[in-house]
């Protein structure tokens, strides 16, 4: 494999039930960023069902879309994905690929590396490109401890990149590109069947921009309306640690950390959280951090921009009587 | 049936140090564990044998101290261990861990499952699953948070993807990797670790493959990535002030006002 072959970054443009997921924008961004300094076309490659506008991702920078519909990328099937994807790849040889790292961008890249034979990172949260125009990947690892630089000594250069961790690129419907529609090369394998759909999350605290979260210092399922309250008061959604969620209070898509969901809001409320390591990995990226806790030595006042050492139970309803509802906010 | 685990021996993450100004992990004070994803996938086996009657066999790739996982998982109910080990096999990337997994369990032949777990406490990558996956030919489910139906030829599993719950139909032989949502894990059984204590653990090194291994596929050699270097962030600064119990009337008031400004932020 040497690099005179490759040419090009693509970005694969995750879309469910027809909507593209707007990790894909962000790819594109850093894709236009890299390609400025390399000098080469972006591509998209959009597998799905028929009816996407293919065009949103020419204005956010793509020069060349390869939209590959079939009703079939409509379930999240990683084989059939793959399969795809690879043919795709081999005819347009780019020589960075980039994926989000969702639970599915990070089910489907292995494979794709693994068929290509060729290396990849996880979960990067930065890309630069060296002197000798290779790919920098900055990814955390240990726990999200370190932060390790990555190289990749083979082609492609295969990264997942975080959700959320670059801006989207502005969509700017005057740029042009090209769209080029194709028909799947292979067909789906009878070893995985998508059966159905069981549900749909409901929240996404990763989106929001409060969080009120409770951990164990909470004593049962019920309470957490109290910081529903609270929550809804200041336009924001509940999350919960990891205790929470085995304990069966909440269900999954309420935990933060290393192994739930990473946050980024502008306020987050930790309610009876101690602040263990693997907590904290997920509210690293939030503006301003409040901690109520009654043991003055919990981690946690150690990472808060603000701590009140005391009783949740006292401190939230006086907090939410106090709390001025915004009337001009909308919803 | 028979079952295969990935089990990899990682140091206790609570108890690794991290030196921010010179960069560097120690791992002198921590002591090393299962990682702890993989004992949900060793429970999921487990739960499978008892349901369908099945051999579960632990393989884990690392240095020969990591023959202790090998021990613990027997102690918590598999059947049987191998451990991977030579010194062509360190410095292995992702890419040449699946590739030597993948390998092994060709190796050991008439496997219906792979049971992963969904990634390691020190890699933090999730890929070696999908990897080793795609490396021996096998479909895979990722992100597993239940199992639904055990059947003599097929699982179906509950996926967490597309912030969605799917339901997928899996026909063996085939690999899923778990979450830590899918079970608790049973503790290892007082008498079964007496005997293990002693027992030597199955090991193959390079040479103990009896289809060719090829010394460019594994370690630092069939690893298709490099670190160039590592660098241990330092917190973000936080203002940090604290109100005790007897300042609350005080704390409320200042709280509720950052409450108020944050949510106005942005708009
Ligand atoms: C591999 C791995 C992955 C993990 N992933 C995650 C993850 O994603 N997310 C996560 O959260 N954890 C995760 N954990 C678990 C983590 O290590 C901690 O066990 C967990 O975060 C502790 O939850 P907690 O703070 O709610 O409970 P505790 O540590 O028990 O803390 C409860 C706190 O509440 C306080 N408290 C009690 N009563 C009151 C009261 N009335 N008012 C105010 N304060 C009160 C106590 O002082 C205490 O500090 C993971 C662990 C491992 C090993
Ligand atoms: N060295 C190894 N030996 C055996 N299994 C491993 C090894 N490394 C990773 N695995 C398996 O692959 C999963 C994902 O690991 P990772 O890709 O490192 O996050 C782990 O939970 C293990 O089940």
């Amino acid at each position: 494999m040497t690099e005179k072959e490759y040419n090009g970054i693509l970005v694969f443009a995750e879309q469910r039930n027809g909507e593209i997921h707007h990790v894909s924008y962000e790819l594109l961004n850093k894709a236009e960023e890299l390609a400025a300094e390399l000098n080469c076309p972006i591509f998209a490659a959009l597998l799905g069902p028929t009816g996407i506008e293919a065009e949103e991702l020419i204005y956010r920078g793509a020069h060349e879309v390869y939209y590959l519909e079939d009703e079939a990328f409509g379930q999240p099937d990683e084989l059939f994905y793959k399969e795809n994807l690879v043919d795709l790849i081999e005819e347009l040889k780019p020589e960075i690929i980039l994926l989000g790292a969702t639970n599915f961008g990070r089910s489907l890249a292995p494979r794709v590396a693994a068929a290509l034979d060729t290396g990849l990172t996880a979960d990067c949260t930065d890309l630069r490109v060296d002197e000798a125009g290779k790919l920098l990947q900055i990814r955390p690892a240990f726990s999200e401890n370190i932060l390790a630089q990555i190289e990749t000594v083979t082609y492609p250069q295969m990264a997942t990149v975080r959700y959320k961790e670059f801006v989207e690129r502005d969509r700017d419907a005057t740029l042009e590109g090209e769209i080029i529609k194709k028909s799947p090369t292979k067909a789906q394998e009878q070893s995985i069947e998508v059966l159905e759909l069981l549900e749909q999350q409901k929240v996404n605290i990763a989106e929001a921009e409060v969080v009120v979260a409770g951990g164990k210092g909470i004593k049962k399922a019920a309470d957490f309306e109290l910081l529903q309250k609270l929550a809804t008061k200041l336009g924001g959604v509940i999350g919960a640690s990891r205790d929470i969620i085995d304990a069966g209070y909440l269900s999954k898509e309420y935990q933060i950390g290393y192994s739930g969901y990473r946050v980024a809001p502008k306020l987050y409320i930790a309610c009876g959280i101690s602040g263990a390591p693997q907590h904290v990995a997920g509210i690293k990226e939030a503006d301003k951090i409040i901690a109520i806790n009654t043991d003055p030595s919990a981690p946690i006042f150690e990472i808060a921009d603000y701590g009140i050492i005391g009783d949740l139970y006292q401190v939230i309803p006086k907090l939410i009587e106090e709390v001025q509802e915004d009337e001009t906010r909308d919803n | 049936m028979k079952i295969i685990v990935l089990i990899k021996q990682v140091p206790e993450m609570e108890r690794v140090k991290f030196d921010t100004e010179r960069g560097v992990i120690n791992r002198k004070s921590a002591g090393v564990e299962i990682n702890p994803f993989d004992l949900n996938a060793l429970e999921a086996a487990l739960q499978i044998k008892e349901e369908l009657g099945a051999e579960v066999i632990a393989l884990s790739m690392g240095p020969t101290r990591a023959e202790g996982v090998i021990k613990e998982a027997i102690a918590r109910g598999a059947d049987d261990g191998v451990l991977l080990t030579d010194r062509k096999f360190s410095g292995a990337d992702t890419r040449a861990t699946s590739y030597l997994l993948a390998s092994a369990i060709e190796e050991i032949g008439n496997v219906d499952l792979v049971i992963a777990g969904e990634m390691t406490v020190d890699g933090d990558t999730a890929q070696v699953g999908p990897q080793t996956a795609e490396y021996l030919g096998l479909a895979h489910v990722a992100y597993v948070t239940k199992l639904k139906k055990i059947r003599e030829d097929y699982l179906t599993v509950v996926s967490s993807v597309w912030d969605a719950n799917y339901l997928k139909k899996l026909k063996y032989p085939g690999l899923i990797t778990v979450t830590k949502d899918l079970n608790t894990p049973r503790l290892p059984l007082l008498k079964r670790k007496l005997e293990v204590r002693e027992a030597e653990v199955e090991k193959w090194g390079i040479a103990d493959f009896k289809t060719d291994l090829d010394h460019q596929d594994v370690g630092l050699k069939g690893s298709c990535t490099r670190v160039r270097k590592i660098e241990v962030p330092s917190l973000i600064e936080r203002e940090g002030k604290i109100w005790t119990g007897d300042e609350l009337t005080e704390a409320i008031t200042e709280v509720a006002q950052i409450c108020q400004e944050k949510d106005r932020m942005g708009e």
